[in-house]
């Protein structure tokens, strides 16, 4: 789950890791509301949207005075942003972070994240500051200090050492970016966080640390231990079909091509999205309505990739197994009634009672394509988008 | 004849009392597991399908002698019933649970570390070695049992379309498993392919990976070095966006890193023969495997 730049700095603040001074607004007047309360230019107003790379697209500003900060907030707030992060649809902005600019003496980079491989918790710094740190990877790749945590443990003087050291930290500012460190680590494994960045992370004239940027990614599956959490959930960042199919519990992904297509199992999922490519055509989701989907979900599942206005053929894949295939092909058919859907559509079922199941569908009066395995399907569904 | 599981395995459920676990402990029992007790805290004394309910692990291991757990635990308490299970001298543990975080599987398994205990899953469909054993949710009917062949996937339907292409080919299985849709799972594909290497009966390996991480990159590094059977590989995700988690928690691309592609190219260079093309499969692995 993403949160935003200023929640994340709500976060910081509660860990007692430097921000620098700010507010958010909607409105240019709270804007101007925010800047009075600072009361010291220059500021930066930035965009608060879930995606990276809001420079670049024209979601940071500074401003040096009042009429500065008015024509910058004005500029961002509405604006529908695209950054390398949006695609090119961009994103609209709601509310920006305004907040003083930082006096900076040398940017750095920091990041927690757990490594799946090694079972850790990986701390990654680097002096080369405001760099994406793939970017950092590829060309200065002796600047990346990685630190590998083991959760057991915990964060221990050595890896501090390895950081500060690392990091050529002044030997009269080590105990402050200690106290740092450490606060990260524990927000880090406190909040259930995937994701802990902050670049760049900021040696300010004084030597002190500023986290200038802040990004948090938080575990969904973890939030029942975090009620105070869920506040942070802005739907407004998510598509409006994405949001209604995990009410559903299903995992929908809205994706630009024309042939919906619904599936059990997330690997299937994937794979059937694959086979529709492979037809020359595009893929216009990914939904998988669950290895152990019901009747319901399917009919649920339907009823989402039926209301996507860009697709043109649907093709449902689904590998019974425990779900017996009568009872999809009934659901499928109730379905198929309810919504009135207009466009063809290849069905490919398999399981236990997979006959029956072919029987209802054939018998339902309705305009259905049943392919027989995946291969036929395949066929179908090239046949169906030529 | 089989990996992991077999007609010694002494099953016991965790999380035998609830939905899942009442009608999954049926279908195994149905398949011919042998399911030698369940376990849910507070409903020891019970029974479920005729298998006696204990209290804790321990106690279920003391009285039945059970050697493997299989785990429907919900996701909130799911880390701890996984480390109940080892702690209780059980060996093999097969988590079925989706959902639980990321964090906790961090502890788990560092912790399983420190005991004797393997982990399948967790998110998982577990594991079938057909005609002997079958721990997990997949349906036993599209299994064909007496081998050669061993399947070892991240995916859950997805296994059992592969499954069910080979047996339409005539091609039997020794043992199937799925390692878990999860960014941090207990058994890898390594350790998978090296006891398929080590089973005298399993003559080939089918391999199903997606995208996210880098197990099927470690993988083909593996192969490449210690495996005279042939392994067929597939992977699914050649159009997944980036930055987005496609169901499994697991499935990701970030930072151009996990792709298909890319894991393709890997498993070709390890001398796996990789088949892109899902409905042809069955079909691809009788001639790789009539080969050898």
């Amino acid at each position: 789950m993403k949160i935003h730049e200023y929640q994340a700095k709500e976060l910081f603040r509660r860990y007692a890791v430097p921000v620098p001074q700010g507010g958010t607004a909607a409105t240019v007047d709270e804007a101007l509301v925010v800047a009075e309360a600072i009361h010291a230019y220059p500021l930066v107003v930035k965009a608060q949207i879930h995606a990276g790379g809001r420079g670049r697209g024209g979601g940071v500003k500074f401003a040096a005075n009042r009429d500065e900060l008015q024509q910058a907030a004005g500029e961002i707030l509405g604006m529908t942003l695209v950054t390398p992060q949006t695609g090119p649809e961009g994103r609209l902005v709601r509310r920006v972070l305004i907040e003083q600019a930082a006096e900076i003496r040398q940017e750095l980079y920091l990041s927690l994240l757990p490594d799946r491989a090694t079972a850790t918790i990986v701390i990654m710094a680097s002096s080369a500051g405001g760099m994406a740190i793939e970017e950092t990877a590829a060309t200065l790749p002796a600047s990346i200090i990685k630190v590998s945590v083991n959760p057991l443990q915990g964060l221990q003087p050595h890896h501090i050492r390895q950081l500060l050291f690392g990091l050529d930290i002044a030997p009269d500012r080590m105990k402050e970016w200690s106290a740092l460190f450490s606060s990260l680590y524990r927000l880090f494994v406190e909040n259930d966080c995937l994701l802990l960045e902050i670049n760049p992370l900021v040696i300010t004239g004084s030597g002190s640390p500023l986290a200038v940027d802040a990004k948090i990614d938080l575990d969904g599956n973890a939030l029942f231990r975090h009620p105070d959490l869920r506040k942070y959930l802005d739907s407004n960042e998510e598509d409006a079909i994405e949001a209604r199919a995990r009410e559903y519990n299903l995992n929908y992904i809205k994706l630009s091509g024309n042939v919906g297509n619904m599936v059990n199992g997330a690997g299937l999922a994937m794979a059937t999205m694959d086979i529709i490519k492979k037809t020359g055509a595009e893929p216009a989701n990914f939904l998988d309505v669950g290895g152990g989907a019901t009747a319901e979900m399917v009919e649920k599942g339907f009823e989402i990739i039926a209301s996507d206005q860009n697709v043109t053929g649907i093709f449902i894949n689904i590998f019974g197994g425990i779900l017996r295939c009568d009872v999809l092909a009934s659901g499928i058919v109730e379905a198929v009634k309810k919504t009135g859907v207009a466009v063809p559509l290849v069905i490919r079922m398999e399981g236990t009672n997979v006959e029956q199941g072919r029987k209802i569908l054939a018998e339902s009066g309705l305009r259905l394509t049943i392919a027989v395995d995946l291969a036929d399907a395949a066929a179908k569904v090239a046949e169906m988008v030529a | 004849m089989s990996i992991f599981v077999d007609q010694s395995t002494r099953l016991l459920v965790q999380g035998i009392t609830g939905r899942e676990g009442q009608f999954h402990t049926r279908q195994c029992l149905d398949y011919g597991s042998r399911i030698v007790a369940g376990v849910t805290p507070g409903k020891g004394g019970t029974a479920v399908s005729g298998i006696p309910v204990f209290n804790t692990v321990r106690a279920a291991v003391a009285a039945t002698a059970a050697n493997a757990s299989m785990i429907f635990v919900p996701p909130t308490f799911a880390a701890d019933a996984i480390c109940e299970a080892a702690d209780g001298g059980v060996q093999l543990i097969i988590c079925i649970t989706e959902g639980i975080p990321v964090l906790d599987m961090l502890m788990v398994k560092n912790y399983l570390t420190l005991t004797k205990a393997r982990l399948i899953g967790p998110n998982c469909p577990g594991i079938i070695s057909p005609g002997l054993c079958k721990a997990g949710i997949m349906p036993g009917a599209i299994h064909r049992p007496g081998g050669p062949i061993g399947v070892v996937s991240r995916s859950g339907t997805l296994t059992y379309e592969v499954v069910h292409q080979l047996t339409r080919q005539g091609i039997g299985q020794t043992t199937c498993l799925g390692i878990g849709g999860d960014p941090v799972i207990g058994t890898s594909f390594i350790d998978c392919l090296e006891a398929f290497e080590q089973d005298s009966s399993t003559s080939g390996v089918v391999m199903v990976g997606e995208i996210g991480g880098h197990a099927e990159e470690d993988a083909a590094v593996y192969v490449k070095g210690n495996m005279a059977k042939p392994v067929v590989g597939f992977v699914a995700g050649l159009t997944a966006p980036p930055g987005r988690r496609m169901g499994h928690a697991g499935a990701i691309v970030s930072g151009g890193r996990g792709t298909a592609q890319g894991k393709i190219a890997a498993m070709r260079s390890g001398g796996i023969h990789v088949c892109e093309d899902l409905g042809s499969l069955g079909e691809f692995c009788k001639e790789i495997f009539s080969r050898a």
